[in-house]
């Protein structure tokens, strides 16, 4: 993915993967490490912004850190909405109903199958 | 007796084969698209079915003989018989009715649930703090993609990306619709439940296509999925007693998906199928469906030629 494919992308896109890269450390991160962690796919002033947007959203927090500042993800109301309704989702044996899952359960065949695919495709392609 | 009505309900205890064959068969969008047009098609016509054998045993009642005009009841077999199979159609179709709007009611009550989430919610992505690596695409307007913190900390930050425009594909393209659409035809007819695991299938691969185009890569969006699926099996391998060999041998969607995405032969069948039987998947569901409403229409037709003569009005 280069650098340009990333700032053409519409903003909310962009701020879900500087959350989800947030998230992923668990430690408070400076917009040098997010774009660091982002593998240089976003200029550092595009995360900047975006975290700006997302403290001002109250999704994260920040605290300050040399001469700026470093952000840590924070569960919010929206979060803990979620988490009631995935409970409730893991109660309902029918949860299939509303929601696609990313990946479904997989079988003793499954792995192995999935383990041979992913050696036979190690290398990027 | 009309036979051709009984042919709605039969087929679509074909369909389900066909079906299964059809994700192999057609791109994965296109794929969507028929599944669910076929469970209209179908579904429609074998509750048209059950209606045009409720009729003729119907006209045996003095009520249902005087609103119709009728001088007779409707000719069309043994008395006894007509009326029983009226019966059991008419139980069969209150049956149904009831379940699809039970069905249905859930549904929306479960999609208004998603949607005061999705209203709470600030931005597309809603984390989780769980362990358990889980990811899944909550319907609303706009939707939400729900992420679990150990789905996150199982992929590297391009193949999150993979995850999050697999997610988007299906609240753009409001798979929730086909699935339901598919899955309330399942409560119509018996034999159009195997169409719902095509159709998630499908689903799925539609969306696995939309991400590889919108990462632009397919290796990385095969190996997001890859290591989401052996990730979330660790985790519940660890919090629960990893179940018995029982599970079964073939290989599930996931490996498939995989296997697709990298252009290689589908695992679970070991080697490609022959353009010629792809095609007849896809046409063999066609031609449930187009026989279905076939027999449906020249059964109602049969039925109002029976309505006019016991109504006196042709020989």
């Amino acid at each position: 993915m280069g650098d340009t494919h990333g700032e053409r992308r519409p903003a909310g896109e962009l701020e879900a993967g500087v959350l989800a890269a947030l998230w992923a450390a668990g430690r408070p991160l400076t917009p040098g490490r997010v774009q660091e962690a982002l593998g240089g796919a976003l200029a550092r002033t595009t995360v900047t912004t975006i975290l700006t947007r997302l403290y001002e959203k109250g999704t994260v927090s920040r605290e300050r850190s040399g001469r700026g500042f470093a952000y840590l993800p924070t569960e919010d109301a929206s979060g803990l909405t979620a988490r009631r309704m995935h409970a409730e989702l893991a109660k309902d044996e029918d949860r299939g109903a509303v929601l696609s899952r990313f990946v479904s359960q997989l079988g003793d065949e499954d792995e192995r199958l999935l383990r041979s695919l992913l050696d036979g495709d190690g290398r990027p392609s | 007796m009309i036979y051709t009505v009984w042919l709605p309900l039969v087929l679509p205890f074909l369909a389900g084969p066909a079906a299964r064959r059809l994700p192999a068969s057609l791109p994965p969008r296109r794929a969507v698209l028929v599944l669910a047009l076929a469970a209209i098609g179908l579904a429609g016509a074998s509750t048209c079915a059950l209606a045009l054998l409720v009729v003729p045993g119907a006209t045996h009642l003095p009520v249902v003989a005087a609103v119709g005009h009728l001088l007779v009841p409707l000719a069309s077999g043994a008395p006894d018989a007509v009326v029983a199979v009226a019966a059991v159609a008419a139980a069969l179709l209150v049956c149904c009715t009831t379940l699809l709007v039970r069905g249905a009611g859930r549904r929306q009550r479960r999609l208004r649930r998603a949607r005061a989430l999705a209203a709470r919610s600030e931005g597309e992505l809603v984390v989780l703090a769980d362990h358990h690596p889980d990811a899944y695409a909550l319907p609303g307007r706009p939707g939400r993609i729900v992420v679990t913190t150990g789905m996150i900390r199982a992929l590297s930050a391009p193949e999150r990306e993979a995850l999050l425009a697999h997610e988007r594909a299906h609240l753009k393209d409001r798979h929730h619709l086909f699935t339901a659409v598919v899955d309330l035809a399942g409560l119509c007819h018996p034999g159009l439940r195997a169409l719902r695991e095509p159709l998630a299938y499908a689903v799925e691969r539609s969306a696995d296509e939309s991400a590889a185009a919108a990462v632009g890569d397919r290796g990385l969006t095969a190996r997001a999925i890859a290591r989401a699926a052996l990730a979330a099996r660790a985790a519940s391998a660890a919090a629960t007693p990893r179940p018995g060999p029982a599970l079964a041998a073939t290989a599930g969607p996931v490996p498939k998906r995989v296997a697709a995405l990298l252009g290689v032969p589908d695992p679970g069948s070991g080697r490609a199928m022959r353009p010629l039987v792809r095609r007849a998947a896809a046409l063999a569901l066609l031609s449930c469906v187009v026989l279905s409403a076939g027999a449906s229409l020249h059964a109602a037709d049969e039925l109002h030629d029976g309505i006019e003569i016991a109504q006196g009005e042709s020989p």
